[in-house]
């Protein structure tokens, strides 16, 4: 009897996937950092770009710390590992940031964005690292009523680095949002985009590779 | 038309086009978001089936052998303590040679207590007599799941699909759900001939003497062999329908004149394959997926590894005393075999353990020792023990 | 090579007394429950499934290649009766059949093993039938205790010593278990009373939903009685009130056969090897004996088995009705 096996011969065998840009976000169980991963995976996508995110549990409770992964490329990846050298970090939390191993193997020039009402300077000397904050919880908490972090910090940090865009961004949100909900969302992120300057992380900088 | 969808939505979706009649739903992590979406799926009145949320993972096997039996597709899924749990009708369902398919989220079994990936709960019930196909993406666990039910229905073996536990249920990535259309045109109505009716009345699980025994048993067996093809046809018919294979029982990718070749199973396939592209000065490596791991592909494999000087066999679980299940396995298909390659076995991210890319470099350096490794888990820090648990 | 079809109602009437299990199986000498069986499936008609835990039933009917079983039937597992039942009966409602499902076991699948998958199964009110064939033992294995088991029996596992007079515990009340499930229909039933347990099953058959039915089924090898004796001997463990027969409806006492003269639990007791340690020159006897007419007592006095008023000691009749069970014949 003949047994047929798959022979997928990939003639450019050594071709690189290319730059995969790689970021990771810590919150705690609850504030729904991973949805925030699968949300900008969602805009990514949107924008044509191939993307990844998913979620690395602590224990499985309420407030215990979560980190999600997001990885964004313009051509297919297959890799599943996690996130060692993120070319970004965002922290949904300012607390996580006393946690040991929290901006662990952020690339050279990677960009930090914190929720937090400190300012870039106070937490420059606070931790002795870069970072830009936004008061993401306060404009949620206006906006949507509740202080949940994500779509500000989503905005901020795609107003920041230019990799997908806001109208991306909403049509992201709009796979899990619907109604009045998607409508306060769009509202943030656009009040939350004005917070930041525009495009200085360029992802050419920060493109992990391996 | 691709979307983006966590794992557990795309196979509960994946589900809900094969129109099972019954699902029998208990959670467990990382299952439980299969079987919360197949819920919402019903409460939204976009799967009509019966859904059973029983009481624990045992009567789920249980519920949904009855529903087949009774002439009914039926469906479960469950991970790790739940599967072990079940093991019982899962010998049961395989030995009454009722067509079921259900997908085991692969997760570590306890004790230490985990709710991490690997793949030690699939592995302790292979010897159940279940076909066991594993996925590398959560595209393939769609396409395999639909094929599934084709090959349990046409070869009376029940099926299990597995899926790495959180790397894949909980991973948002692009998939390519197919339509109901192309669903209902590859899988028949379920048609099952010894199915319970008052009409034709049998009885099914009847005591069996010594002296009928091992005939059974042979004929499970020899089901299982023969399953073979029908496990590759339905990977060729399907890919005729959606344009994706998944490579049937192996599949082989990287450079056809490397002399080492790399196997493994599951999602860490995803990992390697990348590696390969960004570690060229490691050597170049044949990548080799197994996918399906019952029936054991032996002659695929032989066939696929004809001419590899190293074969470094990758797995998520092992046989503690023993060493490694499927590095065992394999040097078995190779004994006798002429110039055979140096079989070199390790186990790697047990317990959830991230695997990273730069593995494939770290085993490419591992080969080259003078004698094959036999086994060693590949990932362990030895510092974190006390020298006397070494 | 033709095929032949045959509708139920032909089925039914050409076959005025369904026979489910036809005889020729390996049952012994007596056995209680091949008789519970027996009138079960006579009663419950052609048009049923079957779910069987493993037992002596499922062995001695089905030793392949051959079987008794005249109706569409399963066996998988000990402990999950009540979950494959639950699963052929979604299969039912998912192909709009009416085929009523049956689950069977013996006392060790219903009381211990499976009462996870029975409760389950009772919660999500499916439309089963769950018959338990109670002989009070593991029997199949060699008679091993179960929670079945009465108080001060002899068994294996609770055999008599200088420390022991049997087994310790008493016998699970399994009956008000169930009921407190608030399925419809949840009775006891026994084989020496074959026009009582005919009428129980009947009347489970109609609801829609859950129901159980405990049926007392002696066994001689178990119990330690002359085979031809099982029909008195099952008499007696009702006529003590040591099994009473009641009928529960949604939690509440709905019917009770009545005992004109209760008679002293000795007598039933006597005709027993696995009691025969009760009759010994042992001091610990006289208070087992006692304890176990305390229990018997209880049970009439709870289940109002003398009744009250003139009317009272009739199952059928206006006391049943005062109680708010229905008469069903």
């Amino acid at each position: 009897m003949a047994v047929q096996c798959y022979i997928e011969q990939v003639s450019n065998y050594r071709r690189r996937v290319g730059p995969v840009i790689e970021i990771r976000i810590h919150g705690r169980g609850g504030q729904g950092n991973v949805a925030a991963a699968y949300i900008l995976a969602s805009a990514a996508f949107e924008d044509s770009r191939f993307s990844q995110a998913f979620p690395s549990f602590g224990a499985e409770r309420r407030g215990a710390p979560v980190t999600a992964f997001v990885r964004i490329a313009d051509k297919p990846f297959s890799r599943r590992c996690q996130v060692i050298h993120p070319g970004y970090l965002i922290i949904q939390d300012e607390a996580l940031l006393h946690v040991p191993g929290v901006t662990d193997g952020l690339l050279p020039g990677g960009g930090i964005l914190v929720n937090s009402t400190r300012s870039s300077a106070e937490l420059k000397e606070m931790t002795g690292l870069d970072m830009i904050a936004i008061p993401a919880n306060a404009l949620a908490k206006k906006i949507l009523g509740r202080p949940v972090p994500n779509t500000a910090l989503l905005a901020a940090f795609l107003t920041l680095t230019g990799m997908v865009s806001l109208d991306a961004l909403v049509k992201g949100l709009g796979q899990r949002f619907k109604g009045e909900v998607l409508e306060r969302n769009t509202r943030l992120v656009n009040e939350a985009a004005k917070m930041v300057p525009v495009g200085i992380w360029k992802e050419a900088n920060h493109a992990a590779n391996a | 038309m691709p979307q983006m969808l966590e794992g557990s939505m795309a196979l509960a979706r994946a589900i809900a086009l094969c129109r099972p009649q019954v699902v029998a739903a208990y959670p467990i992590t990382p299952q439980t978001h299969i079987v919360e979406n197949i819920s919402k799926l019903v409460a939204d009145g976009k799967l009509h089936c019966e859904l059973v949320s029983v009481e624990s993972e045992f009567s789920a096997a249980s519920v949904a052998l009855g529903a087949a039996a009774a002439g009914s597709r039926a469906y479960t899924a469950s991970s790790s303590q739940g599967i072990l749990l079940m093991s019982e009708v899962l010998y049961n369902i395989a030995g009454l040679r009722v067509p079921l398919v259900m997908t085991c989220a692969n997760r570590a079994v306890g004790a230490p207590l985990s709710i991490w990936n690997d793949q030690q709960d699939s592995m302790a019930v292979r010897d159940a007599g279940w076909i066991q196909i594993y996925c590398a993406d959560n595209q393939e666990a769609v396409d395999a799941t639909i094929q599934a039910y084709r090959i349990a229905e046409r070869t009376e073996l029940p099926v299990m699909i597995c899926v790495d536990g959180f790397v894949l249920t909980h991973t948002m990535e692009q998939i390519e759900m197919p339509s109901q259309e192309q669903v209902d045109g590859f899988l028949p109505p379920y048609c099952f001939a010894r199915a319970l009716n008052s009409a034709k009345p049998i009885s099914i699980g009847t005591l069996v003497s010594p002296d009928f025994f091992s005939e059974v048993r042979h004929s499970h067996h020899q089901a299982l062999l023969n399953a073979k093809a029908e496990i590759v046809s339905a990977d060729e018919d399907w890919a005729k329908v959606s344009g994706r294979a998944g490579g049937g029982l192996l599949g082989v990718e990287g450079d056809p004149g490397a002399k080492v070749g790399l196997l493994s199973l599951g999602s860490v396939i995803g990992t390697l394959r990348d590696a390969l592209n960004e570690y060229p000065e490691a050597g170049p490596a044949k990548l080799i997926k197994l996918r399906t791991f019952r029936p054991f592909p032996t002659e695929a494999l032989l066939e696929t590894c004809a001419g590899l000087t190293d074969l470094i066999v990758l797995e998520r679980a092992l046989s503690p005393g023993s060493g490694g299940i499927i590095g065992t396995e394999v040097r078995a298909a190779f004994a006798g075999v002429a110039d055979a390659p140096r079989i070199h076995n390790f186990a790697v991210g047990l317990g959830g353990r991230d695997i990273p890319l730069n593995i494939f470099p770290r085993l490419m350096e591992a080969a080259k020792t003078a004698s094959p490794i036999p086994f060693a888990i590949f990932d362990v820090n030895l510092e974190k023990l006390p020298e006397s648990e070494r | 090579m033709t095929t032949e079809t045959i509708s139920i109602t032909d089925l039914r009437r050409t076959q005025p007394r369904f026979s489910g299990i036809e005889s020729g199986h390996r049952a012994c000498l007596g056995c209680g429950q091949a008789l519970a069986a027996r009138l079960v499936t006579e009663s419950a008609g052609p048009d049923v499934m079957i779910a069987n835990a493993t037992g002596c039933l499922e062995v001695f009917t089905t030793p392949w290649p051959e079987s008794a079983w005249r109706l569409p039937w399963m066996h998988s597992l000990f402990e999950n009766a009540g979950a494959i039942a639950s699963g052929m009966e979604a299969a039912m409602k998912a192909q709009g059949k009416h085929t009523k499902v049956i689950a069977m076991g013996g006392d060790g699948s219903t009381f211990d093993i499976g009462f996870q998958a029975l409760s389950g199964m009772l919660e999500r009110n499916h439309n089963v039938l769950y018959v338990c064939y109670d002989n009070e033992a593991y029997m199949n294995t060699g008679i091993q205790r179960s929670s079945s088991t009465p108080h001060a029996a002899s068994t294996t596992t609770s055999p008599v010593g200088k420390e022991r007079m049997g087994k310790r515990h008493l016998k699970k009340d399994i009956i008000t278990i169930i009921a407190a499930h608030h399925v419809a229909y949840a009775a006891t039933a026994s084989v020496a009373y074959p026009s009582d347990l005919r009428k129980k099953v009947r009347r489970a058959m109609a609801v829609e939903g859950a129901t159980f039915l405990q049926i007392h089924s002696p066994c001689p090898l178990g119990w330690g009685y002359n085979d031809a004796l099982g029909i008195e001997v099952a008499r007696l463990a009702v006529q003590t009130g040591l099994f009473p027969l009641i009928e529960l409806e949604r939690g509440e006492l709905t019917g009770a056969m009545p005992l004109r003269h209760p008679t002293p639990v000795s007598a039933y007791l006597k005709m027993q090897q696995r009691f025969s340690h009760l009759f010994k020159d042992d001091p610990r006897a006289l208070e087992e004996l006692e304890h176990l007419q305390a229990i018997a007592n209880h049970n009439i006095e709870i289940y109002r088995l003398r009744g009250d008023g003139i009317d009272a000691l009739d199952s059928e009749g206006s006391d049943t009705v005062r109680r708010g069970g229905s008469r069903w014949a």
